[in-house]
């Protein structure tokens, strides 16, 4: 386990080598630069600019420095369009907020998904089950920015209960709304995926076994049936956290939160390479983490998966 | 150089002492026991720095935070602000401004005209790479050009201190509108002992130093930004609001969600729903003109060969209703434009043109006999080109409209072509165009900034329209103290030449609420300083 968890660590080096290789000369292939505007500078105070940014120099010379900073600084830039703020900057003050709402929403998903799916699961084909089945579709038919101004006009201009957006340090009234709009719909899938592989499962030999043997429902259910039901759910939700906690571009913008999303965005739309190439690093760092972190639990729910590593 | 006194200052230079400074209540007004003032913006500043900053809401808070030598009233006129006034040289190149000796930094030091040398130093130094080095270039200040360029140090440049409270400034050619130049953001004074502590972190809240009515105590951002009422400003007593709060809220509707449900005072009205909302709300909901206009562009340049033609470019000018545009399209409150300069502009009065006096039949009638006579239209040969605009809906209700319009009336066939914002500029600005959208904001209130865009040498010139005489009435106009026939006179080969055709001048339309008083709604740049405002008990 631990040289396989090492063996993973060792290949996301050359992997994000790869990345911001790859993203520095594809964002550099875009039209338009960090410095072109409506009101374009003169040549010598552009020419002031590109030095500052050290943007003068050949690609490959800003590559080099680029990496350079970050193995040995960890610095991601200075970022073109926030003039006073380096990416690091930027990250350090959105990321939390983004990991704050994506983990009250995974908590969200969890909690309410895979409860409904379990119920509807066990009470099969009745009223139960049709009302989460109902619910389940009737969540993903409505997207986050179909259900954020709902919700907003609900819970905001029509009862008055909480704020129609904003951070304010985190305090918990902010994070509902951005928080149940972003999980609504994966709620919905969990729900639908327990419900589905749960039936699958207890409708193997192994549990029709246990049900001879005589075992309690319950402990069927509990013991034997869940942790195998949970598989599909686990692999549905590694990459969904990962875009939770990276950030949703509208949810940012929609309940101003000052995530990290929307500065993604904004960096794609002022050529903000630095910004970009700095999140999209994060987002790689993430991405494999979280995936090595769903493998080890693979790996500790599944027997047979742990004795292939 | 022989420099006029200031005992004998009425005709030869500008004194301002009368101006009212500061919130203006009136007597009986029952203010709000909360002095709090929150707005919401579209985007997260660029800057904090006076000689950094380069957006429009940045601009606004770097005013509440840094005070220049003169400040805008609610008309948009200057009144004093560290300076309280200026004598000019006979020869209109030299400036000397008398700065007030109350005036302080928030850490308790003086203001003095070394802040300013330093700051105006500091805009044009190549190290720090201003992006709004070109507007001290603008100014004319002596070296300025040769500064940024890194030909000369920044010694070199023509401003100068001789004493605490007097600012001399050298420029290199006479420049009538110079002193409404400086209540712009770079112009601001910076406080050199906090610049080299903390370097690029001087603007942070828990570093910073500033001269304004408020001071910067919170900032998250693409969140939040708080600035308090700064003590030591010279004009604190004055001052009503205690607390300015700016929200970024990115989408135009929750904006105005979060107006209707009370969590901010002022947000920008959503496209098209300004007519609605002024029924609903007919106090709270303004439109506002603003200093800009929006224009198509010919490219006269390497266009196609039919633009070549002035009657070709005046018949699709005169085929547009701009009525039309602007009353059933963008329902805004906007101002239809025959000008290339807006009629708000201070100073500018609008010249007669011909083509706006007629009536939109006579127009279009017109419009035909001019296509016709360039060999195109029914009869003719047939007239096609491609429109380019950038990525927005009101731009392409825009270009929709007036291609069917184009089409009804000339028989023109016109391919829309839309480009993501950076894209678009530098398809623009390579001239890769054939027909194009343009838009340009005043950077000050004075109709050059809109005519010199046409002149030969002007960088932003897209379409690449060149005629001597333009070029020779705005060099002309530099150094005149009467520059309405100058102007009217370019106005006029505008229309008669139209390398742009003006479509609009622009509003802006807000939401404010009542409870927020003395917004000047006749400053067409919407320069405002939240000292002036304050709010009434609902």
């Amino acid at each position: 386990m631990f040289n396989y968890t090492l063996r993973r660590i060792l290949t996301v080096v050359p992997t994000l080598l790869v990345l911001i290789i790859f993203s520095f000369y594809l964002m550099r292939l875009a039209p338009g630069g960090p410095f072109t505007s409506e009101k374009p500078l003169p040549p010598a105070v552009m020419q002031n600019v590109l030095e500052r940014y050290g943007m003068d120099q050949p690609l490959y010379v800003q590559l080099w420095t680029y990496i350079k900073n970050i193995v040995f600084h960890f610095d991601f830039g200075p970022s073109f369009a926030q003039k006073d703020r380096t990416v690091n900057d930027v990250i350090a003050q959105g990321f939390p907020v983004t990991l704050t709402y994506g983990f009250w929403s995974a908590v969200f998903v969890l909690v309410l998904g895979i409860p409904l799916g379990i119920v509807a699961a066990l009470r099969h084909n009745s009223f139960w089950d049709y009302t989460m089945t109902g619910l389940a579709i009737f969540s993903q038919i409505f997207p986050n920015f179909v259900l954020a101004p709902i919700l907003v006009l609900l819970f905001t201009l029509s009862w008055g209960l909480l704020p129609g957006g904003g951070w304010n340090g985190g305090q918990w009234e902010y994070i509902v709304m951005p928080a149940i709009a972003l999980g609504t719909s994966y709620m919905a899938g969990v729900a639908r995926l327990t419900r589905g592989s749960l039936l699958e499962v207890l409708n193997a030999p192994f549990i029709l076994t246990a049900r001879s043997k005589g075992l309690p429902e319950r402990t069927i259910i509990w013991r034997h049936a869940l942790k195998p039901a949970l598989l599909p759910t686990l692999t549905y939700m590694g990459p969904v956290f990962v875009y939770m906690i990276t950030g949703s571009v509208f949810i940012d913008v929609f309940f101003s939160t000052g995530g990290i999303g929307q500065d993604f965005i904004d960096g794609a739309y002022s050529r903000d390479y630095a910004m970009l190439l700095g999140l999209a690093v994060l987002y790689s760092l993430l991405t494999f983490t979280l995936n090595l972190l769903l493998d080890l639990m693979y790996a500790w729910i599944d027997p047979k998966v742990r004795s292939n590593l | 150089m022989k420099i006029r006194s200031a005992i004998i200052p009425m005709l030869l230079s500008t004194t301002l002492v009368t101006a009212a400074f500061a919130a203006d209540v009136p007597d009986g007004t029952q203010l709000a026991a909360e002095q709090v003032f929150t707005y919401r913006v579209l985007d997260e500043f660029s800057s904090f720095d006076p000689q950094v900053v380069e957006d429009v809401n940045g601009s606004e808070v770097v005013r509440d935070l840094f005070e220049g030598l003169y400040n805008q009233n609610a008309d948009g006129e200057i009144v004093p602000g560290v300076a309280l006034s200026h004598t000019v040289s006979e020869d209109n190149k030299t400036y000397t401004f008398t700065l007030r000796d109350d005036a302080k930094w928030s850490d308790g030091t003086p203001v003095t005209a070394g802040d300013f040398v330093y700051a105006w130093q500091r805009a044009v130094e190549p190290e720090l790479a201003s992006p709004y080095a070109w507007y001290m270039e603008l100014m004319s200040i002596e070296n300025g050009a040769a500064i940024i360029a890194g030909e000369k140090p920044i010694t070199d440049l023509g401003v100068s201190a001789p004493d605490d409270h007097t600012l001399v400034v050298q420029l290199s050619q006479p420049l009538p509108y110079f002193a409404k130049m400086v209540s712009h953001a770079t112009t601001f004074p910076s406080p050199k002992w906090v610049i080299d502590e903390h370097g690029s972190e001087w603007t942070r809240p828990e570093n910073i130093v500033s001269n304004g009515a408020y001071v910067l105590t919170e900032h998250v951002p693409k969140e939040r930004s708080v600035r308090e009422r700064n003590e030591m400003y010279w004009d604190n007593d004055k001052t009503v609001l205690d607390k300015v709060v700016t929200l970024v809220i990115g989408d135009d509707a929750q904006g105005l969600t979060r107006w209707r449900a009370g969590e901010v005072d002022k947000t920008e009205i959503p496209s098209g729903q300004y007519p609605t909302l002024k029924e609903e709300f007919p106090d709270e909901a303004y439109a506002l003109p603003r200093l800009c206009n929006y224009y198509m562009t010919f490219n006269v340049k390497n266009g196609p060969e039919p633009f070549q033609d002035v009657r070709v470019r005046q018949a699709l000018s005169y085929a547009l209703d701009r009525d039309v545009i602007v009353d059933r399209v963008l329902q805004g409150g906007q101002f239809s434009a025959y000008t290339f300069t807006p009629g708000a502009t201070d100073g500018f009065e609008v010249p007669e043109v011909d083509y706006a006096n007629m009536t939109q039949a006579e127009r279009d009638a017109k419009a035909k006999e001019l296509l016709a006579e360039a060999g195109y239209g029914p009869d003719g040969e047939k007239l096609s080109f491609t429109y380019l605009y950038n990525t927005s809906e009101s731009h392409q209700q825009i270009a929709i409209v007036a291609s069917q319009m184009w089409k009804q009336k000339l028989g023109v066939e016109v391919t829309l072509e839309n480009q993501e914002w950076k894209v678009f500029l530098e398809t623009r600005g390579n001239q890769n165009f054939e027909l194009a959208r343009g838009a340009w904001c005043g950077d000050y209130n004075e109709a050059s900034t809109f005519l010199d865009l046409l002149t030969t040498q002007s960088g932003y010139n897209d379409g690449k329209f060149s005629n001597a005489r333009v070029d020779e009435l705005m060099a002309e106009a530099k150094s005149s103290q009467d520059t309405n026939p100058l102007y009217a006179e370019v106005e006029a080969i505008l229309a008669a030449e139209m390398p742009v055709i003006p479509i609009y001048h622009y509003s802006t339309n807000i939401m404010l609420s009542d409870s927020i008083q003395g917004w000047p709604i006749n400053n067409v740049e919407q320069t405002w300083y939240a000292k002036d405002l304050y709010k009434v008990a609902e």
